[in-house]
C-alpha cells in the first residue's frame, strides 16, 4: 500500500531550469493552470449571451460574483470594492484548488504549506502596507486600542502584536493542514476498504461520507480564507 | 512529508505567481466588467421599469381623480337642472291652480248672485202669487174682497214666519 502522503508528492512533468533554480512544471502547477482554464472556461461560458434573464451558468457567476462583493461589502464596506478583483481571485484560486484536489488522482496544490504560505504572506504585507498608507503611523494604534488604560499597555502591545504578526501563520497553516488532513484521512480510510476484503463495504460507506464532508471543507476553508482576507482589510482600511 | 521537502518550493511559487496573475488578469478584466455589466443593465431596467410603473400608476390616479370630479361635477348639474326644472313646474302649477281657483271663486261668485237673484225674484213673484190667491180664496170662500195692501202686508207676515 502506498504512503499516504504520496499523494502530495511534486512531481516535475516539464522540467525547467533557470539560473540552477528548478521551476519545472510540475503537477502542482499543472492543476494551478487547470484552475485557471476552469475559471475562465466558467466565466466565459457564464458571460457568453449576458442574458436579461440569466441561463443557469450565468446565474452561477453571478451568485459567485455576488457572494464575494457582498462579503467585501458587509466585512469592509463600500472602500473595499477597489479590492475586489484581487478578493474575487483569491477566492476561485483557493476554492477551484480545494475543489480540484478532491477529484480522484488530482493534485491539490492548496495543501502545500507553499502555496498557502505564499498567499498568506503576501496578503499579509499588502494588508500593512495598505494600513500604513491609509493612516500612517496612527495605524500603530492597532496595537493599542483607545480607551485602555495606559498602565495595561506592557501587556496589551505585546498581546496585540503577537496577535497580529501570528495572522500569516494562523491563515496558512489552517488552508494546508485541512486539506491535508482530509486527503490523508481519505487516503487511509480508502486503504482499508481493501484491506478489509468482504467487510470493506463498512470503510467504504465512511470514505461515502468524509468525501461529502470534505467536499463542504473545502467549500468552507476557501470562504475562510476570503473572508479572513476581507476581515484584516477591514482592520487597515477602517480600524478597529 | 512532501509539503516541507524545500526543493519544490522554487517551482510552486513560480506557477503560483504565474496562475495566480493570469487569473488575476482574467477575472479584472474580463469575468467583473461582464458580469458586473449584466447586472448593471438589469438593475438600470429594473429601476427604469419601476419608475415608469410609478408614473403609470400616477396617471391613472390623477385619470381616476379626473373622472371622479367630472362625475361629482355631472351629478351636481344634474340635481341642479332638475331641482331648477321641479321649481319652474311646481311655479306653474302653483300660479295654474291660483288662475283656476279664481275662476272657480268668481264663476261660484256670479252663480250665487244669480241664485239670489233668482230666489228674490221668485219669492217676490211668490208673494203676489199669494197675494192674489189670498184675495181670490177670500172671494171664494167667503165672498170678501180684501183690499189689496193688507193681504200684501199678511202675507208679508206669513212668508216672514214660514222662512
Amino acid at each position: 500500500m502506498a504512503s499516504p502522503v504520496e499523494q502530495f508528492a511534486v512531481k516535475p512533468i516539464i522540467p525547467i531550469q533557470v539560473g540552477g533554480v528548478d521551476i519545472s512544471f510540475t503537477n502542482s502547477a499543472l492543476f494551478m493552470t487547470i484552475a485557471v482554464g476552469v475559471s475562465a472556461l466558467f466565466f466565459w461560458y457564464g458571460t457568453r449571451k449576458r442574458a436579461l434573464v440569466p441561463s443557469r451558468w450565468q446565474s452561477m457567476n453571478e451568485v459567485f460574483y455576488e457572494f464575494i462583493a457582498n462579503m467585501i461589502r458587509d466585512n469592509v464596506g463600500k472602500e473595499g470594492m477597489k479590492y475586489f478583483p484581487f478578493i474575487f481571485t483569491l477566492f476561485m484560486f483557493v476554492f477551484l484548488g480545494n475543489m480540484l484536489g478532491l477529484l480522484p488522482y488530482s493534485f491539490t496544490f492548496t495543501s502545500h504549506i507553499a502555496v498557502t504560505a505564499a498567499l498568506a504572506v503576501f496578503i499579509f504585507i499588502a494588508v500593512t502596507i495598505i494600513g500604513f498608507a491609509r493612516h500612517g503611523t496612527h495605524f500603530l494604534r492597532m496595537f493599542f486600542p483607545h480607551g485602555a488604560p495606559i498602565a495595561t499597555a506592557p501587556i496589551l502591545i505585546p498581546i496585540e502584536l503577537i496577535s497580529y504578526l501570528s495572522r500569516p501563520f494562523s491563515l496558512s497553516v489552517r488552508l494546508f493542514a485541512n486539506m491535508t488532513v482530509g486527503h490523508i484521512m481519505l487516503k487511509v480510510l480508502a486503504g482499508f476498504v481493501v484491506a478489509l476484503g468482504v467487510f470493506g463495504f463498512i470503510p467504504l460507506a465512511v470514505v461515502f461520507g468524509v468525501t461529502l464532508l470534505e467536499i463542504g471543507i473545502a467549500a468552507l476553508q476557501a470562504y475562510v480564507f476570503t473572508i479572513l482576507t476581507c476581515i484584516y482589510l477591514n482592520d487597515a482600511i477602517n480600524m478597529h | 512529508m512532501p509539503q516541507f521537502d524545500p526543493t519544490s518550493f522554487p517551482s510552486q511559487l513560480f506557477w503560483l505567481v504565474v496562475t495566480f496573475v493570469i487569473l488575476y488578469v482574467l477575472i479584472s478584466r474580463f469575468a467583473i466588467p461582464r458580469i458586473g455589466d449584466v447586472m448593471e443593465q438589469r438593475q438600470k431596467m429594473m429601476d427604469d421599469d419601476l419608475d415608469r410603473a410609478a408614473q403609470l400608476k400616477a396617471e391613472a390616479e390623477t385619470a381616476v381623480q379626473t373622472y371622479e370630479k367630472a362625475l361629482a361635477d355631472a351629478r351636481a348639474k344634474a340635481h341642479e337642472v332638475m331641482k331648477a326644472a321641479t321649481d319652474e313646474m311646481s311655479r306653474k302649477a302653483e300660479e295654474r291652480n291660483r288662475e283656476v281657483a279664481g275662476r272657480l271663486a268668481q264663476q261660484i261668485a256670479d252663480g250665487e248672485a244669480r241664485i239670489g237673484k233668482a230666489r228674490d225674484e221668485a219669492l217676490a213673484s211668490v208673494r203676489e202669487v199669494a197675494t192674489g190667491a189670498a184675495q181670490a180664496i177670500a172671494v171664494k170662500l167667503a165672498d170678501v174682497s180684501l183690499a189689496d195692501d193688507k193681504v200684501d202686508a199678511a202675507v208679508g207676515a206669513a212668508l216672514q214666519e214660514s222662512r
